[in-house]
């Protein structure tokens, strides 16, 4: 089955829950196959499932719980913080601190986790994460942006013992 | 200053995302400026920390069975998905058998044909070529009466350049049959007449053709199957077959 293991992992990183993320694999692949005859070829293929996949989560009961419906304050002209020397990158370099990464991921809001997702574990362009969550591409550079900030953030408050 | 517009583009830089023409200035900037090379080895060491964080969940071996065993039995496209291997190795089948047809049947030409040259070559070279002698139709018919279990008209040649010699009983693949025999010039030409549906292996439709150097034309009229052989013009093959249908439908 086409993107299978990408999917359930997806799944369980929205949800947080093995049988939620089971459920919404399968009905993914349900409503996939029901209504395959709207893909149209040539387009992304895999934007189409993620897009399934994210529309069934987004009104399920705990979609509706995530917070993906909460204003950010600005989609654009998001500040890149400056790094410093010793980085929270820097001393996770050895991986030896991989559960925290996984905490922290998790914690961060379901609208920064997926596009930090998107982009960096099923390594989709900025073109196909826009096609998936259908926004703007100049909103997924600055969401992107956000989240590695949030992610960052809460890397150091883990290191620090926050 | 030129840093802090390089640092907004080391995101997208790390990503891959830039245009080809920012992707080598941004190459070219990196070297001399210590400040966003750490920024962009901080940002690649967070994107591979979350790339190998991020494929965290794998799916058990059951959801993939139920995934793949439920969905079908729950839509039509994946059932019919299910079938269509079948379906096309059954139409496969149809165009197989309906090619070997074709071909069987052209073969079975090939040979009926084949016989009939036989049966006219032995005809003309037999020292009685024909059992009954007269260019009568009103004789010739009549003779066939009792020997054939059907009947047939022959055409009144009046002005035309033909006339009949007279007919012999004639057997292809065993079923009865006449062969009459005509005579245009030094040309002499056999008419062949069985039953249809004693003559099932041969093609059915209208045939204008030549074989074994013969001049051929066939077809069906009613239960009977026509044949006009000989090595007489083609054009002559044809008046004499257009005489013959007029007779059988009048």
């Amino acid at each position: 089955m086409p993107l299978f293991d990408s999917l359930y992992n997806f799944a369980r990183w929205l949800t947080h829950d093995r049988e939620e993320a089971e459920d919404l694999v399968q009905e993914t692949y349900r409503k996939a196959l029901k209504g395959f005859s709207s893909f149209q070829p040539g387009t992304n293929f895999r934007a189409w499932m993620y897009r399934i996949l994210r529309n069934t989560f987004l009104t399920s009961r705990t979609g509706l719980k995530s917070g993906m419906t909460i204003s950010l304050d600005s989609e654009e002209g998001e500040t890149v913080l400056p790094t410093t020397l010793e980085t929270p990158e820097s001393i996770l370099i050895d991986r030896s601190n991989q559960q925290m990464v996984q905490e922290a991921i998790g914690e961060l809001p379901v609208i920064f986790r997926e596009v930090l997702l998107f982009c960096d574990v099923e390594e989709m362009s900025y073109q196909e994460i826009a096609e998936t969550i259908s926004i703007p591409i100049g909103t997924v550079m600055s969401r992107l942006a956000r989240a590695r900030n949030a992610l960052r953030l809460g890397i150091t408050k883990k290191l620090q013992g926050v | 200053m030129a840093c802090d517009t390089w640092r907004d583009k080391i995101d997208a830089y790390a990503d891959a995302e830039l245009p080809a023409g920012e992707m080598r200035a941004v190459g070219e900037h990196l070297p001399s400026c210590p400040s966003c090379t750490a920024d962009l080895l901080s940002r690649v060491q967070l994107k591979r920390a979350v790339m190998t964080a991020g494929k965290r969940f794998s799916p058990s071996l059951d959801l993939r069975q139920r995934v793949q065993k439920g969905l079908p039995m729950e839509n039509k496209p994946v059932w019919l998905w299910g079938w269509a291997p079948k379906l096309a190795a059954a139409a496969a089948l149809v165009v197989i058998a309906f090619l070997l047809l074709r071909v069987w049947s052209a073969y079975q030409q090939t040979q009926t044909y084949a016989e009939l040259a036989d049966l006219h070559v032995a005809t003309l070279a037999s020292a009685t070529p024909v059992d009954v002698v007269s260019s009568d139709r009103h004789t010739v018919k009549p003779w066939f009466q009792g020997r054939l279990p059907f009947t047939f008209n022959l055409p009144e040649l009046g002005d035309s350049p033909f006339t009949l010699e007279g007919g012999r009983m004639s057997y292809l693949g065993q079923a009865p049959g006449a062969q009459l025999i005509y005579r245009i010039g030094n040309h002499r030409i056999s008419v062949f007449i069985f039953q249809n549906r004693m003559e099932r292996r041969l093609a059915s439709s209208d045939d204008r053709s030549r074989r074994l150097t013969f001049n051929v034309e066939a077809w069906t009229e009613g239960d009977l199957r026509y044949f006009v052989f000989g090595d007489a013009d083609p054009n002559d093959i044809h008046k004499l077959s257009e005489l013959l249908k007029i007779a059988a439908r009048s």
